[in-house]
């Protein structure tokens, strides 16, 4: 099953590629995440290794993922190496305006298990759809702030010099 | 998974409990000719099953077989029973751990469930986890699959096995006792003061983390354990069962020992996991096996009346 959201958040990618690619930031705007670890290894980069939880339903599934694609600063991809099968993807792209075309991607499933897998699924999707609609607003939320922040601290500088 | 009692034979002798091997010598109170061959019919039934009994055998968990069965499980837990498992970061992330739970629900067990589920889906099916069984759940010809979830039968001896080999083991010291017990006591942790969970813990050193669970004994009307009846027909001696039980369920109606199981009403299963508890940390180098079972049963009781306090309605929870 594969779902996505997509957002523009007025920042550069830079802005937000910052806070997506730091595995201490996770929990802090993605939606259902209740676990974000570092396992072992380089914390940020290809190759990088993560134990991760998203709650769904009854129970919280994830595992361990690991980055198979790291271009700074327009795509992270990972994949399970244990848990629910799973692939996920944040792709930047620079639009007008200084804005940034956020999308999210995660595809999902367990091989092997049948009408039963597909069905739980199905019957996922739309939490799953969700965690990743909200993951997005946070993100933007989360971005946009520090955007205006970093604004009036540069206006704040020249005032406080003189 | 009902009766999962970890108690070795002596302490399920008092009160009303009786010698869990068959006795060859043993009759039953229906006397005369009628009575030796319900006997005799009985002792019949009771070999046949006892051949059922599979040799306790930890490679018979197969991760691959649980991970394909995991959204099925999802879908059981998440739509019918509407299952919330909460504090499994309580559970240590490695190392042998006994996991000790309230049982409710009857033979089908649905707290089993929702719990096998979340464990899984949060330490990994790679991580061994193990729960014990009464021998007759094992023996019932629809349960195989169990023993590739990790169930093995209700023994020391197996309960022993896994934790030296580092597993995570799910043990319900009430047991068929518990399991049975009438709904209006359904908030009620009631392991019969069965202690075998706390030797075991002590002989191997490891950590005991409560687990508590409420709405399993919604899902049938349970009237009574029928204990008195199981002794009558002997079924202590012959199957180490300690009740017959009694219940209002569906298909049935009537449900006289649930040997069939029965389809659970869909009542909300709320499972809480608590903090673990290190034995000799917190009550010294031989602690005594009262006083701990009392803390636990009281931190278990009090944690079930929190969760049974935030339900509304029966059921829905």
């Amino acid at each position: 099953m594969r779902v996505s959201a997509q957002i523009y958040i007025s920042a550069p990618p830079a802005a937000v590629w910052e806070v997506i690619s730091d595995p201490t930031r996770q929990l802090s705007y993605m939606s259902g995440i209740t676990r974000w670890e570092v396992a072992g290894g380089e914390p940020v980069g290809l190759g990088a290794r993560y134990r991760m939880l998203l709650r769904v339903g009854s129970a919280e599934v994830g595992g361990l993922i690991e980055v198979v694609e790291f271009v700074e600063p327009c795509e992270i991809a990972w994949t399970s190496v244990t848990g629910v099968d799973q692939r996920g993807r944040w792709r930047l792209r620079e639009t007008t305006g200084a804005r940034t075309r956020v999308e999210l991607r995660l595809a999902y499933g367990v091989a092997g298990s049948g009408l039963g897998g597909w069905l739980a699924e199905h019957v996922a999707a739309p939490t799953v759809t969700g965690h990743l609609r909200r993951s997005v607003q946070q993100l933007k939320r989360l971005v946009e702030a520090e955007q205006v922040r970093a604004r009036a601290a540069a206006k704040r500088a020249p005032a406080q010099r003189a | 998974m009902a009766g999962t009692s970890t108690a070795p034979a002596h302490e399920r002798r008092n009160g009303h409990h009786h010698d869990p091997e068959p006795d060859p010598g043993s009759r039953t109170n229906t006397g005369g000719v009628a009575g030796s061959l319900i006997t005799r019919a009985l002792r019949a039934v009771s070999d046949q099953a006892q051949r059922r009994i599979p040799r306790a055998d930890l490679d018979e968990r197969d991760p691959d077989f649980i991970r394909e069965r995991l959204p099925l499980m999802w879908l059981i837990a998440s739509i019918w029973f509407r299952g919330e498992v909460r504090g499994l970061a309580n559970v240590p992330d490695q190392g042998p751990v006994l996991l000790v739970g309230n049982h409710s629900g009857g033979n089908l067990t649905p707290d089993t469930t929702v719990f096998t589920l979340a464990f899984n889906a949060y330490f990994g099916v790679e991580r061994p986890f193990y729960q014990l069984a009464h021998n007759l759940v094992l023996a019932m010809p629809a349960m195989g699959s169990l023993r590739k979830f990790g169930t093995v039968a209700a023994s020391p001896q197996n309960a022993r096995k896994a934790l030296e080999a580092g597993a995570a083991l799910l043990v319900y010291p009430g047991g068929d006792y518990e399991v049975h017990r009438p709904s209006w006591k359904g908030n009620e942790v009631d392991f019969d003061r069965r202690k075998g969970f706390i030797r075991l813990a002590l002989e191997q050193n490891v950590p005991i983390v409560p687990v508590v669970s409420v709405g399993g004994q919604e899902t049938a009307l349970f009237l009574s354990r029928g204990d008195r009846l199981a002794r009558l027909l002997a079924l202590d001696r012959m199957f180490r069962l300690k009740v017959l039980p009694i219940s209002l369920a569906a298909p049935w109606g009537l449900n006289v020992g649930d040997v069939l199981g029965h389809i659970p009403l869909p009542a909300k299963i709320t499972i809480e996991t608590l903090p673990a508890i290190d034995l000799r940390a917190e009550f010294g180098p031989s602690p005594d096996l009262d006083e701990v079972y009392d803390h636990i049963v009281h931190l278990m009781q009090d944690a079930l009346d929190a969760l049974a306090s935030e339900r509304r309605l029966p059921i829905i929870g």
